[in-house]
């Protein structure tokens, strides 16, 4: 498998336009250019979702000064675009880790009456490691239900794929073979979206940017000609084929870290007064079961 | 057919020496260097390890506080770190250059900056 970092332009050549390709749009807070401006496609079965990644509710830091109100304002953000979402899923780390049991259900909690101001109100959470990994995901499911789970929305089959309560990062044996279980029942035409937190594939792994057993999981997804990852974790954007896999990770919503090898750390990018929510951002997805699926991803501005 | 007696001793043998994992390792041997390096939220000590070319290392991992990770992907190098044992990681050095080492077992806020590295000199 190739798992060379592709710019757009690249990675557009490499997944060609035919079904399972991705366009790439860009926009600032649902502004023109993009589909959420546009007037909702014909068909019944287009339909528009939102992916919000890596909050990390509770934060402290110099990396965002101002994390007790990016989610707040993304809330807002995400109400005024014009084309609603049907539903909008969070890639995990909705909270910042804590040692204290009553501090991570705190944050939870906030952060659950914080979303609560979305319009849309059909929202699918996952985990990240910050949320799940001290308590084997104790918490989390208290508040967001189970780790890892599926759905089918218009034509898509959905699976959410825990690879964070484990604090190795291993999706582990019982979570794989649920999964080949699920896709035993599908055609093989059949378009999947995967939800994650971590990259699946071996993105870096000096920084741990990967999935201990995540070979695994594309090795079964494999077999499926329509299949998408939308992960979150490494906080910007990436694009990459593993075999026909697209893998997209997502913008975070408290600070941007580097590009993979980039620099000698991973540590955040510093905070910019002057810009103070650069690299910050989410995505939203135009999804039609046999056409292409429409990226378009939208700065915090 | 083995005799009673070496049936016990091969008992005994696979109970001394079980499966290679890093934390039930034998003790290095005299032509290895051995070097001590312990874990604790968030740091290694030390968290710059420099190690001769060709010269056979044993680092022997032990934690302060919680569980650890120590793995070095360019080296194809890993350990878990557990309270109370002594993880034993071996390798001979065969390329010069500047390896990261980072814990690769969640263990709090300031996890993302456990990290080192294994620097290969002449």
């Amino acid at each position: 498998m190739d798992f060379k970092s592709q710019n757009r332009r690249e990675f557009m050549q490499l997944m060609g336009m035919g079904v399972g390709g991705v366009v790439f749009a860009s926009g600032l807070g649902g502004l023109s250019g993009c589909a959420s401006s546009r007037p909702k496609p014909e068909g019944d079965d287009d339909f528009y979702f939102v992916q919000l990644s890596d909050t990390h509710w509770g934060f402290k830091g110099p990396p965002n000064p101002q994390a007790d109100v990016t989610l707040k304002n993304t809330v807002g953000l995400v109400n005024s675009l014009k084309r609603q979402p049907d539903f909008i899923v969070f890639t995990g780390d909705l909270t910042h880790t804590t040692d204290d049991d009553n501090e991570r259900r705190k944050r939870m909690a906030e952060f659950t009456q914080i979303v609560s101001g979305l319009n849309v109100k059909n929202l699918r959470f996952m985990a990240g490691e910050h949320d799940a990994a001290l308590d084997a995901g104790k918490a989390y499911q208290e508040f967001f239900g189970q780790l890892h789970y599926t759905f089918d929305h218009k034509g898509i089959h959905f699976i959410v794929l825990d690879n964070v309560s484990d604090p190795g990062a291993s999706i582990g044996e019982a979570q794989l073979s649920w999964l080949k279980s699920d896709l035993q029942k599908l055609d093989v035409e059949q378009p999947i979206i995967v939800l994650t937190h971590r990259p699946l594939f071996a993105l870096y792994p000096s920084w741990d940017w990967t999935t201990k057993d995540g070979d695994a999981a594309i090795a079964l997804l494999q077999n499926y000609r329509n299949v998408t990852v939308f992960y979150g974790h490494i906080h910007q954007e990436n694009h990459q084929m593993t075999g026909r896999i697209a893998h997209h990770s997502a913008k975070s919503l408290i600070f941007p870290l580097p590009a993979p090898g980039s620099v000698p750390k991973r540590a955040p990018v510093p905070w910019d007064p002057a810009h103070p929510n650069q690299g910050l951002g989410y995505r939203g997805v135009d999804a039609q079961p046999r056409r292409d699926l429409r990226i378009e991803e939208f700065a915090i501005g | 057919m083995f005799s009673p007696g070496t049936a016990i001793a091969l008992a005994l043998l696979l109970t001394s020496f079980p499966a290679p994992a890093a934390d039930q390792a034998p003790s290095p041997s005299s032509n290895e260097r051995v070097i001590k390096v312990t874990a604790k939220r968030f740091e290694y000590s030390p968290s710059v390890i420099t190690v001769k070319l060709n010269v056979p290392v044993v680092l022997e991992l032990t934690t302060l506080d919680r569980v650890h990770g120590f793995e070095v992907p360019d080296l194809k190098l890993q350990a878990e770190i557990k309270p109370g044992e002594v993880s034993r990681v071996r390798f001979i050095p065969d390329k010069i250059g500047t390896f990261a080492f980072h814990c690769n077992i969640f263990c709090g806020s300031g996890h993302e900056d456990m990290a080192g590295q294994i620097v290969v000199t002449n």
